[in-house]
């Protein structure tokens, strides 16, 4: 079980926590100006690196607050966490 | 029965307090300390069990975790029996009830042993190319036939009467093992004032030391090291002791999970006790120090009763003071077997060492031993005897070539193939193993969690440096790096040359070399295995099952691996490990439960009127966590009947429903309607406070994802309704958007399903039930119209009244305080009398709903259905820019005329009830496979209509209107009708005004 690190309320279990994906993927601001194919990317398309991603989480069965995550998907360490519209943060590496 | 095999004088176990158990029915007696495999030696018995495959004659092999052959059925009582216990981990304990497994009629005289003769048919994979035809006789003979002839214990029938608990914890510094690494790492730990837990599946901590007889450590006994080591950690507040517990999975983030035994040792055991106690414990360090497993040797009938591990002869000898035999040939390639030779012989027993390898090779060891008690350069190619060996069959070596037989006599054979560091936790922890050749085996290479193994785990043997690695392990660990060398004599002699099947002069083809004890796999089943093509490791491990018992191979895998290696020549890494799983060891079904059983199972929710509906005897059903009143039956009422008359009177009078399971939401804030208005696809801009209208939410990808009334109380403020189970799915759905896509947006919202208690009264005389009770409130259809909502009170209770319905009949909706709700459900209930009022349940909810061709959410729909394909359209505000959903919808797929639409149908016969579920087709002569139209998704008899009428959703069903189409039933195609989905009332009189939609699940 990963112990995921909430901004808010510190070092948390998985399991109070939902994964929403990967993050920076924002809606549209004028989806009608999007063919169907791009839309069709917005609505389907994520990446699936190796290596560190960057990810939406929810800590659901606590504060209930939305932030992001860049964890890396082969050692499951969480390398930093930041609020909702930032920026990820400039890190390529991490245990 | 006497214990002719105990050695006076010698073991740990407590000769002042004698037990006795039943093994099979008859008396043994043994010593507190002992464990069933100790206990049953010491009485002479070998005989501990029957094959997995081949119904050979098993004894005890291990003295430990490893144990592949000694499997017991234990009971301990009503409730308290289990199958495929190791008797070489199970304490002795006075009372116990203990039996072998797998044979008929009895241990000794075991029918099933015909396998054994007819063996050369069951090979690898046997079951594969035998019993391929007739296909049908699979599922009724022959694997029933299998599984009852190839078997373990019997699963228990009766409910576990024993209780489990979890505990979770954090520590600093997690050390995995008390042997001798163990035991420095957690002293290095604590010393350092970090908080420490050691943790080890013995009953005794110590682990190889308790064995140990001879070494010596900083001048003091090893057992004199253990005691001083033990009473150090126990006086160290910050130091946490954990015997009898196996640390059985590593996951992410340094989570490791034990299972500790708590009362399994214990004769009469305190009631408060639990049976085991599972700790999920987060340690910021770990130390693995789960020290290694022995190999057996390949050679034929390497599996005869009295043939084991040399460590666990020894072990037997020094730790338990019992002789596996008088007269014991050990056969080894390596040092440590020496060891357990010389402490054989220091017993009293007649020892002989066979060595696979010439004189020359032999280290210090070799002092151990005189002249005529070892054969050097020689090889095993055999066993006598039957139930009990009698005799090993070995043979010279010279330049690779078998010289002559000759037979040891003997009644025990200590065999050695090397060690396997125990890696599998390390392994778990997702570290990468590397292999080194030296010793022939596997250790750690790098880690991946903050872990870190020592002593014989990683592959190292002699006392002095595990002694020493484990400090270093534990200081580290602790983040206080320091080293400390350990005064361990006499020194460790390591020497081994790697062997796994022996050389032999026989037919190989004819050899039964055991490696996998447990699944009866041997070296020319692996052979085999790779001559038909299965060159990955883990497909040979499936194909021919070694390694995939109970026991998890420890004491086969590295065998087969080095044959596969052998027999393709390749090297062992570029060959590749099979992948280590939780659990180490097995793990009993009830620790896992913890206290997740019966009434804890799952949290459950129940409405406001729960226990006055529960007293009115109604039937509940499951919804989500809820529980809901389904029905009411009356004295000698099926729920047919309870229904229709529920259902009868709702259309005829009025009745009652508790609706306080809906989901509540409230949407709040100065941009509340901008938010509702990028939510859902209907516009709320323009709808007036105190009025309400039916929401449908949809997902980005344009489907449905629930429904419900929404009521506008204020301008900045909505009252939302969700489904049942929707609610969470809703909630978290719109807190998404708001946090992560609009947090410009002024809104809160909150969850009020537990405030609000929701009492539905609908029928005709609906409006005079409640109207001696509202104050404030003009409920005159004129002032209180369809779907209007107001703000008053019933009984002096503060309430939002909505005039809505889900019935098609005039209706409302009171919500109060869920605290009052009971008490308004009562007066309403007792009032109502006079025009016969009902209360409904769930059952007759929907059938009212689906004559009057109301949606349920998850019903009708599936995550694939459009606001179109229901009929629902006119829901779309045409004039939003945007919405969640809408252009998805737009969409080419979303517009098609062969999506499945909701239609009505009518049985042709007028009789025939269809089956929710049920597929569609137009055409039952054509060809298979059929071309399925749909599926019906709610079917009922009407009570009101009085023939029965279903929903279902159809590929272009609305052009399909009056047409004939056939349903699947049990007894084959029924033709049905497609009309409207709408059976009822139509123009929907029957609430005094348009209907604008129905909603709640």
């Amino acid at each position: 079980m990963l112990l995921v690190p909430c901004p808010y309320c510190g070092p948390r279990p998985e399991v109070e926590f939902r994964c929403g994906g990967e993050a920076h993927i924002a809606r549209p601001a004028d989806p009608d100006a999007l063919d169907d194919a791009a839309w069709a990317e917005y609505l389907f398309a994520r990446t699936s690196p190796k290596g560190v991603h960057a990810e939406r989480w929810l800590h659901a069965h606590g504060c209930g607050r939305w932030f992001n995550a860049l964890r890396n998907t082969v050692s499951d360490a969480f390398i930093t966490t930041y609020e909702m519209g930032e920026p990820r943060p400039d890190i390529t590496g991490g245990r | 029965m006497a214990q002719d095999f105990r050695i006076p004088g010698r073991g740990r176990v407590d000769r002042t307090k004698p037990i006795a158990f039943t093994f099979n029915g008859r008396t043994v007696e043994g010593y507190e300390g002992d464990t069933l495999a100790s206990a049953l030696l010491a009485s002479g018995i070998r005989l501990m069990g029957r094959s997995f495959k081949y119904h050979r004659p098993r004894g005890v092999l291990t003295h430990g975790a490893d144990e592949p052959n000694a499997l017991f059925q234990v009971d301990r009582g009503p409730g308290r029996a289990d199958p495929n216990n190791r008797a070489t981990v199970v304490e002795a304990v006075a009372g116990l009830k203990v039996s072998s497994q797998n044979h008929w009629p009895s241990l000794e005289h075991d029918i099933g042993q015909v396998n054994d003769l007819v063996a050369p048919v069951l090979t690898a994979g046997f079951y594969y190319k035998t019993f391929m035809w007739p296909r049908s006789f699979w599922d009724k003979l022959y694997e029933p036939a299998i599984r009852a002839a190839a078997g373990l214990g019997v699963a228990p029938d009766a409910p576990d009467a024993d209780r489990y608990v979890h505990r979770n914890t954090h520590c600093d510094v997690l050390v995995v093992g008390a042997g001798p690494a163990g035991l420095a790492a957690a002293l290095a730990a604590s010393e350092a004032g970090k908080r420490v837990i050691l943790a080890d599946e013995q009953a005794e901590m110590g682990g190889s030391l308790l064995a140990d007889l001879t070494a010596t450590i900083d001048g003091k006994t090893a057992s004199a090291f253990v005691a001083y080591a033990l009473k150090t950690l126990a006086g160290r507040a910050n130091a946490t002791l954990l015997n009898r517990t196996t640390a059985f999975g590593y996951y992410n983030h340094n989570h490791v999970v034990l299972t500790e035994r708590v009362t399994d040792h214990l004769a009469a055991p305190d009631a408060k006790l639990p049976r085991e106690r599972l700790w999920q414990v987060r340690a910021k360090e770990v130390v693995l120090a789960t020290g290694a497993h022995e190999r057996p040797l390949g050679f034929a009938d390497n599996d005869r009763p009295g043939i084991m591990l040399a460590e666990s002869v020894r072990t037997y000898v020094n730790r338990y003071g019992v002789a596996p035999g008088r007269r014991i040939v050990f056969a080894t390639n390596g040092a440590s077997a020496y060891r357990a030779a010389a402490d054989a012989k220091a017993a009293g027993l007649d020892v002989t060492l066979v060595d696979l390898r010439p004189e020359a090779e032999i280290g210090p060891e070799r002092a151990l031993l005189s002249g005529n008690e070892l054969l050097a350069g020689h090889t095993v190619v055999g066993s006598t005897g039957g139930k009990a060996v009698t005799g090993l069959i070995v043979a010279p070596l010279s330049a690779g070539r078998v010289g002559a037989r000759r037979t040891l006599a003997c009644d025990c054979v200590g065999m050695s193939g090397g060690w396997t560091p125990a890696v599998h936790l390390f392994s778990q922890s997702r570290g990468k193993l590397t292999f080194r050749t030296e010793i022939d085996a596997f250790v750690p290479g790098s880690s991946v969690q903050a872990e870190r193994s020592a002593g014989a785990c990683k592959g190292t043997y002699d006392l002095a440096g595990i002694l020493a690695e484990g400090w270093t392990a534990g200081a580290e660990a602790a983040g206080v790096p320091s080293t400390r060398a350990f005064a361990a004599a006499p020194a460790t002699p390591t020497g081994f040359r790697a062997a796994r099947v022996l050389p032999t002069d026989a037919d190989p083809k004819k050899v039964r070399a055991f490696l996998d004890f447990q699944n009866d796999v041997t070296a020319k089943d692996i052979g085999l295995a790779v001559r038909e093509g299965f060159e990955s490791v883990e497909h040979v491990k499936r194909y021919t099952t070694n390694g995939m018992a109970t026991d998890q191979g420890k004491t086969s895998n590295m065998a087969a691996l080095g044959l596969v290696s052998e027999i393709l020549a390749k090297d062992i890494p570029q060959v590749g490990t099979t992948t280590f799983r939780p659990p180490y060891t097995p793990v009993t079904f009830g620790a896992i439960v913890g206290t997740a059983r019966g009434e804890t199972f799952d949290p459950i929710r129940t409405a406001p009127v729960h226990e006055w509906a529960a007293k009115q005897g109604a039937k509940f059903e499951n919804v989500a966590l809820w529980r809901r009143a389904w029905y009411f039956p009356k004295p000698g009422e099926d729920m047919h009947a309870a229904v229709a008359r529920e259902c009868r009177a709702v259309r005829e009078s009025v009745g009652l429903l508790d609706a306080s399971t809906l989901g509540k939401i409230e949407v709040m804030g100065p941009d509340a309607a901008e938010f509702m208005n990028r939510m859902y696809p209907n516009g709320w801009t323009k709808l007036e406070p105190g009025k309400c209208r039916y929401g449908l939410m949809l997902k980005e990808d344009g489907f449905i994802l629930d429904d419900g009334i929404v009521a506008r109380m204020a301008p900045d403020r909505f009252h939302v309704t969700t489904s049942t189970s929707g609610a969470p799915r809703v909630m978290a759905h719109m807190e998404d958007y708001l946090q992560t896509e609009w947090p410009d947006l002024d809104v809160f919202l909150t969850s009020i399903t537990e405030q609000w208690g929701v009492i539905a009264v609908q029928g005709p005389r609906a409006r005079e039930v409640i109207a001696p009770f509202v104050s404030g409130i003009d409920l005159s259809p004129e002032a209180f119209p369809q779907m209007a909502v107001r703000e008053g009170e019933i009984l002096g209770v503060p309430t939002r009244l909505m005039r809505v319905s889900f019935t098609g009949e005039l209706g409302f909706e009171i919500n109060v305080p869920a605290d009052f709700t009971q008490a308004v459900w009562e007066a309403l209930f007792a009032y109502g009398q006079r025009f016969g009022i009902t209360p409904y349940g769930t059952e007759a909810m929907h059938v009212l709903r689906a004559e009057r061709g109301f949606i349920i959410v998850g019903q009708e729909t599936d995550g694939t259905v459009t606001p179109d394909d229901v009929g629902l359209s006119g829901m779309i505000s045409k004039a939003k820019k945007d919405f969640v959903g809408k252009r998805s919808l737009a969409r080419p797929d979303m517009a098609r005329a062969d999506r499945k639409q909701l239609v009505g149908l009518l049985s042709a016969d007028g009789r025939t009830v269809l089956e929710e579920g049920a597929q569609i087709v137009a055409d039952t002569q054509q060809a298979l496979p059929m071309k399925m139209l749909g599926h019906v998704t709610s079917s009922y008899l009407s009570p009101t209509l009085n023939h029965p009428i279903a929903l279902a959703v159809i590929s272009g069903g609305r052009a399909r209107m009056g047409e004939t189409l056939f349903v699947t039933t049990p007894a084959g195609f029924t033709a049905v009708k497609v009309v409207a989905p709408v059976f009822l009332d139509p123009e929907g009189k029957r609430v005094e005004g348009l209907v604008e939609g129905g909603v709640h699940a």
